[in-house]
């Protein structure tokens, strides 16, 4: 605290200094030294990576424990089965109960109240992912009630539910392509009561962020590897004990390291952004990390890479599904509600057809991520169905958050309603690669 | 369980009605496109072909006949004939909008008579081809306007009106005919009468020019003092205000999802003419990479593609809910609105991606954009879909929200 303060101090002072100078507009150097005072005023310090537990193998398995694949089907069919229903229900009434109510105090701080990811932990998901030989709760791949969960916590919030989500896509990953050392190592904790802070990096701070030309960099050395990068705006960071981390292993093309944060040369520095606020969005820092042989995941895969940033996109797909239907729930009472020149707005058609249209990009947005991810469970080939997923998630969303705001007009653009604060969070799908895994 | 690929049990279906579009639609386009209102007798042999694939049982129609509601078998999940009708429409649509529109037998009338005739008329009208006669020269998406009277007289009601935009109305045996029996009553006094070729009174006063889909014949006609025998009214022949429009209008949440299917089978006409043109070009696009970090041509192709998907599984849904007897009204707007709007975009910026070549009359993608128009308008305008979807969402009814 006295550092920020310290820091913060400074720089008035020497903010004060510097503004009345005409050197620094003679050497076009303002608008420079204004963004570094504002950087550095906003996001302080960097700090070392949480301590957290020591993972250690408490069991050996002679092969990896994965889910068994989802039966394929004949039938189109869009009926979820009773344990999706019911799962569904029981993530929607938490997040209208539980989240929604938390948004904006989470927002506004930049963080999510402790006992709402407890509450969420309780939900058992991350459980579900889990087989059950490692202690968890599940049978077969299910990425169609991962994306149905995510669906109905984003309803609630975009930004906790990302703050609940992000551990699970660390195990989920385990799961999908972890050995035998590595589950055994890592999957009982998340299985367990008290399931560790984690998180996937993924994106890193480039303008036209490419993720199969990471600027991260791994290299092999003595049976090890050494990792120097930056990713950007992971969830939680600072509290994470584990990450999966994206990175160029030289040579091999991209690659998934698994990374404690306890890690020497490992640092986390806060990234507050326009929006996923309640998430606590970091940029984490490796200078010379060094890894044993057994951080590499699948051996550098490179189809393994690619399924993991596609499901990944679905997560974001299913977050930006869950929140345009928000926002549509709020924006017809109050269009039917609000009157103007004596009748409600919602009676004027260019008023309605804006609602008519959410309608109607959210309905295709459902159904493009629904197949997408039906067909990743089924063991199909899904790299296709979602990019096209992705695209029209990314572009309608961000429409449909701009239109919420645009039919409650300047009550939209105030936080007392929460619509401006979706038009925050929807911008981040077609920003962010990773976080996410269903 | 969840699952959204095509049916295995229809993909036998879709490969026919594939093959047909690509033998005997596809070579024969631009001849009847340049050629307007002269009939392509290569769609009689077709036509004998679907009447048997309908014969064989309502779920293997690919055409625009029976979209009658079937009964459910079971307490399961159902694929029937609504669905199998959609993927038919779209892989012929894929071939060419203009010869689905003009299939001996399949018109919109046999659609009307299919959902709503009694068993009594299906038989007579068995084997018919019906067009349907709705819009008139004053009036198009406000049908409940419109002017033609019928006036019950001994066995007979007498028509007096005129008809355009009739679809097939040269080709077609039958005319379905919307006039109202009273024009004070409103909606509810509107019927559908079967008029016979060949009827006194009823004539056909010209064929129109157009735009697109030039291979299908679009009629107009006059009715003066025409004798059609009361038997031929569709429907209920009674004034009843509760039940308004329905009986009419029911017609069209069948035909709704058949025409969104239409504008998805065109579009992927137009998409994948233009990945193979591209392609020639060196432009291929990669799914799993950025579109931002590619070429502009990809992220419009990519973009392209989300709103064919869009389309195409919104269709679907709606056909899917037809069969499992939910109701669908909102869906099957849903579709057709966002099939009708995206069928032009697209077609009209695969044009402008091939150039000249995707311009010109070498290729077929010109004729598309020009056929792409009209799927945005017949069945209800794109406008009139918004309407019903924000009716549905905002709980409005049509005199609060017009």
């Amino acid at each position: 605290m006295s550092l920020t303060s310290n820091a913060m101090g400074l720089g008035l002072r020497a903010l004060n200094r510097l503004a009345g100078l005409p050197l620094v507009d003679k050497l076009g150097l303002r608008r420079t030294t204004e963004r570094a005072m504002y950087t550095g005023a906003r996001v302080g310090f960097r700090a070392a990576g949480a301590v957290g537990r020591s993972f250690k193998a408490t069991q050996t398995l002679l092969k990896p424990a994965r889910l068994a694949g989802a039966p394929s089907r004949s039938l189109f069919d869009l009926t979820p089965d009773d344990d999706q229903v019911m799962l569904r229900e029981a993530v929607l009434s938490y997040a209208q109960e539980q989240l929604r109510p938390a948004a904006a105090a989470a927002d506004a701080a930049t963080s999510a109240p402790d006992e709402l990811l407890t509450a969420a932990a309780e939900l058992g998901i991350a459980q579900l992912g889990i087989p059950e030989s490692l202690g968890g709760a599940g049978a077969q791949r299910n990425a169609v009630t991962n994306v149905l969960i995510a669906e109905a916590m984003a309803q609630g919030d975009l930004s906790l539910a990302v703050a609940c989500l992000a551990p699970s896509a660390v195990s989920n990953a385990l799961v999908l392509w972890g050995n035998p050392e590595q589950q055994a190592t890592y999957l009982p904790a998340f299985a367990g009561e008290h399931t560790p802070g984690a998180a996937l990096a993924i994106l890193e701070p480039q303008p036209l962020f490419d993720p199969l030309a990471l600027r991260a960099r791994a290299r092999a050395v003595g049976g090890g590897f050494v990792l120097d990068g930056v990713k950007s705006l992971v969830p939680r960071a600072a509290s994470a004990e584990l990450f999966i981390i994206a990175a160029e292993l030289e040579g091999r093309g991209p690659a998934l390291f698994l990374v404690e944060s306890s890690s020497a040369g490992l640092s986390i520095e806060a990234e507050p952004a326009m929006g996923l606020r309640a998430a606590s969005t970091a940029r984490v820092h490796l200078q010379g990390v060094q890894l044993p042989a057994t951080a590499l995941i699948a051996d550098a895969d490179a189809q393994v890479y690619r399924d993991c940033l596609n499901l990944g996109r679905l997560g974001w797909c299913a977050l930006s599904v869950g929140t345009a239907q928000a926002a549509l729930d709020y924006v017809i009472p109050y269009v039917n509600e609000r009157t103007a020149f004596g009748e409600p707005i919602s009676h004027r058609q260019s008023v309605a057809f804006a609602v008519a249209n959410i309608g109607i990009e959210l309905e295709g947005m459902r159904l493009t991520t629904l197949r997408a991810a039906s067909r990743a469970e089924q063991g199909l080939a899904f790299s296709q169905q979602t990019a096209v997923a992705r695209r029209l998630c990314i572009e309608k969303g961000v429409q449909i958050g701009s239109d919420a705001v645009q039919l409650l007009g300047g009550h939209g653009f105030v936080k007392e309603h929460p619509v401006e604060r979706w038009y925050r969070d929807l911008r981040a799908a077609g920003v962010v690669e990773g976080v996410l895994l269903v | 369980m969840i699952n959204l690929e095509t049916p295995k049990k229809f993909r036998m279906l879709v490969e026919q009605a594939h093959q047909v579009a690509r033998e005997i639609f596809r070579p024969n386009s631009r001849r009847y496109d340049l050629a307007e209102h002269e009939y392509p007798k290569e769609l009689d042999m077709l036509g004998a072909l679907l009447d048997g694939m309908n014969a064989g049982g309502g779920s293997e129609g690919a055409g625009a006949a029976g979209v009658r509601r079937d009964k459910l078998d079971s307490d399961g999940n159902r694929n029937g004939s609504n669905m199998s009708t959609a993927l038919g429409a779209m892989e012929l649509c894929w071939g060419d909008v203009g010869f689905l529109l003009t299939m001996p037998r399949q018109g919109l009338g046999n659609s009307a008579i299919a959902s709503v005739a009694s068993d009594e008329q299906l038989k007579r009208f068995e084997g018919r081809w019906a067009a349907m006669a709705i819009t008139e020269p004053h009036c198009g998406s406000d049908s409940a306007a419109i002017r033609t009277t019928a006036t019950l007289d001994g066995d007979h009601y007498v028509l007096n009106g005129d008809k355009i935009f009739v679809t097939s109305g040269e080709r077609a045996d039958l005319v379905v005919v919307w006039a109202t029996l009273d024009r004070h009553a409103g909606r509810a006094a509107i019927k559908s009468f079967v008029v016979e070729k060949g009827t006194p009174g009823f004539e056909l006063v010209r064929l129109e020019h157009k735009l697109g889909i030039r291979a299908s014949d679009t009629a107009q006609f006059a009715l003066r003092d025409c004798r059609v025998p009361k038997e031929n009214l569709l429907g209920e022949p009674t004034i009843n205000v509760e039940k308004g429009f329905a009986g009419v209008m029911q017609t069209f949440d069948n035909t709704r999802p058949l025409v969104a299917a239409m504008g998805v089978g065109l579009a992927r006409a137009c998409l994948d003419e233009t990945r193979r043109i591209l392609g020639e070009a060196g432009v291929e696009v990669d799914y799993d990479r950025p579109a931002l970090v590619q070429s502009a041509a990809v992220a419009e192709m990519l973009r392209m593609e989300a709103d064919y998907e869009a389309a195409r599984l919104l269709t679907l849904q709606a056909a899917w809910m037809a069969d499992n007897r939910k109701p669908n009204s909102l869906q099957a707007s849903m579709a057709k609105a966002k099939a009708g709007r995206s069928c032009v975009d697209i077609a009209l910026k695969c044009v402008e991606l091939c150039g000249s070549v995707g311009y010109g009359e070498s290729e077929l993608l010109e004729k598309w954009a020009r056929d792409a128009k009209i799927l945005d308008i017949f069945e209800g305008t794109q406008q009139i879909q918004l309407l019903i979807v924000a009716r549905r969402l905002l709980g409005k009814t049509s005199s609060e929200l017009h």
